[in-house]
């Protein structure tokens, strides 16, 4: 018994020391949100397109048509993080050969088609979600958002924020590449 | 005067909600329960903030959500679910008691029950203590050798 308690700083030190090395991990995101939808069927929605738009609106629906996984991307005109994102998911998209598909989140239409004209639509399918009803069926808590679901329609994978920079670029790439979205050495 | 001045502009800050005047539901039951589930549900923007107090855009849209479900017929507990189902038990303020957080439930009282039990332990133990008063025979025939040395030495 005595020797334990002499033993007691030290054990203190290992818990402490463990609990701050832990904290130091520069991967660790103390502000990540777990998201209930990953392995998830995605949820219901249908959204019109966008006005203005040749780009065909998006539903729960369309995941069916499919041959192999999509990304899915939520972002609005008004976000500036967007605007940065916007060339990388381009860049997935036409030198990876991903597919992608966008919800417009909270946007006006006008200003949609405005941005989309200036920096280019990579997107396939487009959905106006204005009043935001399925960014909250989707969970979402802010633009951009970028999702990569299953063609029948399992959503494999979320990243919250924008994919922009070496590090979430490279992660977002090796879960495209999981998820067989897109091939390798392509 | 000045004291009236004074509980009024004490009183003024904590009326202020982020609830807005067109989000308010028109019946005062529904709103008074509107206002409770509002409470208990984390802006998902502000993290630390429920969104009866929070600016932020998604909480608005959930505020007017909780008050839509409300206006369908739903009972508190599925307004609750339903927004739980699509943001995951990270919404609730207060974690739900299920096997998953059993841990975050029990450790606490866990905790103090081993502090009281190893307190009280090393406190009886210190208290058993007894002290040997007798010595064995070793230390007596010690004794008696080192007091007949100083005696013969003051003898000399």
């Amino acid at each position: 018994m005595r020797r334990l308690i002499a033993f007691a700083p030290l054990i203190i030190a290992v818990v402490f020391g463990g609990f701050f090395f832990w904290g130091l991990n520069p991967d660790r995101d103390p502000n990540e949100i777990p998201s209930v939808l990953i392995s998830q069927p995605a949820p219901e929605f249908s959204l019109e397109k966008v006005e203005g738009l040749d780009t065909p609106g998006f539903s729960r629906a369309d995941f069916g048509d499919l041959d192999r996984p999509v990304i899915v991307n939520v972002f609005a005109s008004w976000c500036v993080p967007c605007r940065a994102e916007h060339t990388v998911l381009t860049k997935f998209v036409e030198q990876d050969g991903a597919r992608l598909f966008g919800i417009n989140y909270k946007d006006k239409p006008k200003d949609a088609v405005k941005w989309l004209e200036e920096l280019g639509n990579p997107y396939e399918r487009i959905g106006s979600d204005i009043d935001g009803r399925a960014g909250i069926e989707w969970g979402i808590s802010g633009v951009p958002e970028t999702f990569i679901v299953r063609e029948d329609g399992t959503v494999l994978y979320r990243y919250v924020g924008p994919v922009v920079g070496e590090e979430p670029e490279k992660r977002f790439r090796l879960a495209l590449i999981e998820a067989g979205a897109i091939q390798v050495g392509e | 005067m000045r004291y009236i001045l004074i509980l009024i502009f004490t009183i003024i800050p904590l009326m202020a909600t982020a609830v807005e005047p067109d989000e308010v539901l028109a019946d005062p039951v529904l709103e008074a329960r509107a206002r409770v589930i509002s409470k208990e549900l984390r802006c998902v923007v502000c993290k630390n903030q429920d969104i009866d107090s929070s600016n932020a855009g998604v909480a608005r849209d959930l505020r007017l959500l909780v008050r839509e479900r409300l206006v369908e017929g739903d009972t508190d507990e599925e307004v609750i679910a339903y927004i739980v189902a699509r943001y995951g038990d990270y919404v609730l303020l207060k974690p739900p008691f299920k096997p998953s957080t059993y841990i975050l439930w029990f450790m606490p009282p866990i905790l103090v029950l081993l502090a009281i039990g190893f307190g009280t332990m090393i406190i009886l133990q210190a208290r058993n203590k007894t002290v040997n008063r007798s010595l064995s025979n070793s230390d007596e025939e010690e004794v008696v050798r080192i007091l007949s040395t100083i005696q013969n030495g003051d003898e000399k």
